[in-house]
Parts: C-alpha cells; structure tokens; sequence
C-alpha cells in the first residue's frame, strides 16, 4: 500500500468515527470501561501476587540434625538444599543462635528468668537449617528429599498456610483468566458493532468502492484504522485515569489502615505500568484491529 | 474485445435471466442494448462487470475468461471498466472534486496524477468551474455528468452505461449521450443499456435487441420500438 493511501485511508478512518459520533463515542467508553476494569484487576493480581510471593519467602521449613552430626555432613544437607526447586534461601541457625532468638522472643522484659539457664543452653543440640521459599507449591517435595538425606533428624512445615496461599494464588489467576476472556469478547463485539453499523452507513460507499476497482485491502483500511483509533483511544483513557487513581488508593489504604502497613505492601504504580502500559495498549489496538478486521472481511465477502 | 459464447445465468432454477446469449463486440464499437424490463439487459452487464458469474457458458473481455478470473483479481479487471449508472451513484459527502478523485485514489493513483486527471476530466463534462459544489448542489443532468467524469477518469477500454438517461430530461439526455458518444470517440468502447426509444433511433449506432433473456435482433444501424 502507497504512502498517500495510508494517508487517504486513515483520514477516512478518523471521518467514519466523526459521521458516526454516538457509536464511537459509546464504543471508546465501552472500551475504556473494559480496560479499566481489566487494568484495576491487573494491578490487583500484580499486587496480590506480589504479597503472596513475600508471604511465600517467609514461609520456612525447619531442618533438624541428629545429635553428633559431622560440620561436614550438615554443609551437604545445605548445599544439597540449595538445589532444590523452589528454594529461595537457605540459612544455617546454630544452638546458640537459636537459643538467643528464643530469649528475645520469650524473655522480652524478664531477662532474669533466662538467665537461670546460665551456660547451660537448653536448645545446644538444635542447630538447624531454614530453608525459604519462592514457590510453596514445592514444598511437599522438598520435605520429602529432606527427609531422605543422611544425618537429618526432623523436618518441620507450615503446611496451612503454604496450602492456602497455593489455592488462592491459583484461584486468582483463573478468576483473572476468565474476566480477561470474557472483557475480550465484550470488546470485541462491541468493535464489530460500530464497524457493521458504519459498513451499513456505508454500503453504497462500498459498493461504489467495489465497482471502480478498489481491492479488498483498500475498502478495508479505513475501517480498520477506525477500530485502531477507537481501541487505543479506549485503552489510553483508562490507563491515564487508572495511574492516578492507583497512588490515591494506595495513599488511602496506607493511610485508613495503617495497622496493615507491616503487612500489605504495594508495589509502585511505575513497575505496575512498567506492564499494564504495554499489555493495555496492545490489548486495546488488537481488539479494535481484530474486531473491525473480522466484522469488514465478512461484509466485504457478503 | 467482448465475447459471449452461449452464456446462460439462471437466478433460480430452471427461471434463465439470459438464455444461450452469443454476442461480440468489437474494439471501438459503440452499441446499445435495448428491451423490455426483465429481458435480461442489466444481467448482461452485471456479468460483465463480473458481479455475477454465468451458470454456463463463457464470457472473454480483452482477451481474458471472466470464468477463469479469480477474486483477488476483479479489481484489476474492473479497472479497465468505466461504468455508469442510472441512479447516478456519487458520494454525496465529498464534493465534486473528490468525487472524481476517488476513482484514482482507490486505484492507488499519486497524488500529483490525481491533480493534474480530476481537472481534465472535470472539463471533459463541462464542470470544471463546479469542483467544489456537492451532489445535491447539482441538476441530474450535471451529476450524470460528474459519474461520467468519474468513469473516464482512469481511461478504460470499455464504458457501461446502465440507463443513463433514466432519470433526465431530454435536454439533458442528449448531453449525457454526447459525452458518452466522445469517449467512443477517443477509442473507448462503449456499451449502453437503455429504453430511450428516441436517443436509440436518432444515433444510429449497432442496437442488440433481448427479449426474455435472448437477443432477438443485432443490427448495425439499427432502431428501437418499445412498442413491439
């Protein structure tokens, strides 16, 4: 295709969304809807991922030794560890670490208590290893290999909460999937629509188009370039109302609750848009170049 | 240039629009094809605008088997077809101007050719002071002439007019007929599908008479009585 066709063709491509304002207009703000709707669920599922990934670090299984195991032995368990599938970290925690964590955690404020102890660390023979991870749905294996390997005691889980967060993470992810399909579909037969009702508007256009010998691809640009417009204009009003409205939210929840502060933590709107710009803007021209494509290609064949 | 050979197109079974039609048009040839409505005249140029494909038999048009066309290729084809309409058929958001334009724009003509083609051809018809005028703005007579101007633009070998004078006066009629007459002219073979009785008689020109989808008469200087 020329250079001065694209141009011809994309200034009728902006004439048809002009004759044809209502459609347009109910068009972009349908379009614009579903993108929102998809970018807050995006920026949802990204956040709630993004916890779940740190809730998932902090979930940790404890790997204990039998007494009397050699340093040599216990530095294979860790590095053998270290290969596992999912693991993150692996930390090695003596007797007498362990033994001061205990203290903080339990003596806070009654030192004295603890010191009845003296030298003589309950905890000298509970040097052991915690291991982190980055996917809990691998837990269960790890545990099992732990197990297996020589000179290792106990190993302990939180098998609850690697569990829960497992299933909510995969639920997440379907109820994600399913939305996006079905704002896809919405989209595009709303795309179809505007572009049916301009091929109807047109059609005398089109035929007169068909007998001077315009080719399929000519009678097609316009419309095509119509549903672009409308698609990325679509998706460019959600994504700039979305990026503001984002640092409000987080501002408000941070600030409403700010017992969950420790907990909840947000990831900032430039590395949520880092993709939702892309994936959004990709999002709304494909389903406005699908939508008008398919809709034209079927009028043009009838 | 034009060859029918036994060129049947039924709608319906067993219901022929045109019925074993042989015909031949030569290069240059300035014919009309009259009849009654429903003898078949506008099926004969649907076929050969291949808007329609025959049920049998074959049609050649310079050269080439409109059977054998394939749909990518009517486009190109058509390119070499002028054609006119009795309803006019301009696009009566665009002016003048852009009318004419919009024959070369689809046929992805420069847009320096397009400025130096749409004015000669605008004068051709005698509009040229009216390129910014819309349809509606014109007379019939003056829109006939702007579809005419948009059919000859892109130079075709052949020109099809559908009742061109359907819906103009006589004054007007005979203007339209005389452009048409100067395209044949300057080389372009030109096809008229008309009832204008008296335009038919006074011209002179080869007259192919159908009747219920059959050419009853094919005469060189023929008449036409569409009392028969």
């Amino acid at each position: 295709m020329k250079i001065s066709t694209v141009g011809y063709s994309t200034k009728q491509g902006v004439k048809n969304i002009f004759r044809n304002k209502l459609f347009s207009l109910a068009s972009i703000a349908t379009m614009a809807a579903c993108i929102f709707v998809f970018g807050l669920f995006f920026s949802i599922v990204m956040n709630f991922n993004y916890m779940v990934k740190k809730a998932e670090q902090g979930v940790a299984i404890t790997v204990f030794f039998e007494e009397g195991t050699p340093d040599d032995q216990i530095n294979a368990v860790g590095e053998a560890l270290k290969k596992e599938e999912g693991v993150h970290r692996v930390e090695y925690v003596t007797g007498e670490q362990a033994w001061e964590e205990f203290q903080k955690d339990y003596f806070k404020g009654s030192e004295e208590a603890a010191e009845g102890f003296a030298d003589d660390n309950p905890l000298v023979n509970s040097n052991h290893y915690e291991v982190y991870m980055d996917d809990v749905s691998k837990q269960q294996d790890i545990v099992e290999h732990a197990q297996e390997m020589d000179g290792v005691s106990n190993v302990n889980k939180s098998d609850v909460v690697a569990k829960t967060l497992t299933k909510l993470n995969k639920l997440i992810w379907y109820v994600s999937i399913a939305i996006i399909v079905i704002l896809l579909a919405v989209s595009v037969f709303l795309i179809s629509n505007t572009v049916t009702m301009g091929v109807t508007v047109r059609r005398e256009e089109i035929a007169i188009m068909k007998y001077i010998g315009a080719k399929d691809g000519f009678v097609r640009a316009p419309f095509v370039i119509e549903g672009l417009i409308i698609g990325i204009l679509g998706a460019i009003i959600p994504l700039v109302l979305l990026y503001f409205m984002y640092n409000k939210a987080v501002a408000y929840i941070m600030e409403r609750f700010s017992l969950l502060n420790n907990i909840i933590d947000f990831i900032p709107v430039s590395e949520v848009y880092h993709m939702l710009l892309p994936i959004g803007l990709v999002l709304g021209a494909g389903i406005g170049f699908l939508g008008s494509f398919i809709t034209i290609r079927k009028h043009l064949r009838a | 240039m034009i060859e029918f050979k036994e060129v049947t197109k039924e709608y319906s079974k067993g219901i022929a629009a045109l019925n074993g039609v042989n015909l031949k048009i030569e290069k240059g040839e300035f014919a009309f094809i009259v009849g009654d409505s429903g003898s078949g005249k506008s099926t004969l140029i649907r076929l050969l605008m291949k808007e329609l494909d025959p049920t049998s038999g074959s049609i050649i048009v310079n050269g080439q088997n409109l059977n054998r066309l394939k749909h990518r290729k009517i486009p190109e084809y058509r390119r070499h077809l002028g054609v006119v309409f009795q309803d006019f058929r301009l696009l009566k958001d665009r002016n003048i101007y852009e009318n004419i334009a919009f024959a070369l724009r689809v046929t992805e003509t420069s847009p320096r050719i397009i400025k130096q083609k749409v004015p000669a051809a605008l004068s051709l018809v005698g509009l040229a002071q009216k390129y910014k005028a819309f349809p509606k703005e014109l007379s019939g007579g003056e829109q006939q002439r702007v579809a005419i101007a948009r059919a000859i633009v892109n130079e075709p070998a052949i020109l099809l007019a559908d009742e061109p004078t359907g819906n103009l006066d006589p004054t007007n009629s005979w203007e339209i007929m005389k452009l048409l007459e100067e395209a044949n002219d300057r080389g372009t073979t030109v096809l008229v599908v008309t009832h204008n009785q008296e335009i038919v008689n006074e011209m002179k020109k080869r007259v192919i008479t159908m009747k219920k989808g059959v050419i009853v008469s094919d005469e060189k200087k023929g008449g036409y009585n569409n009392e028969n």
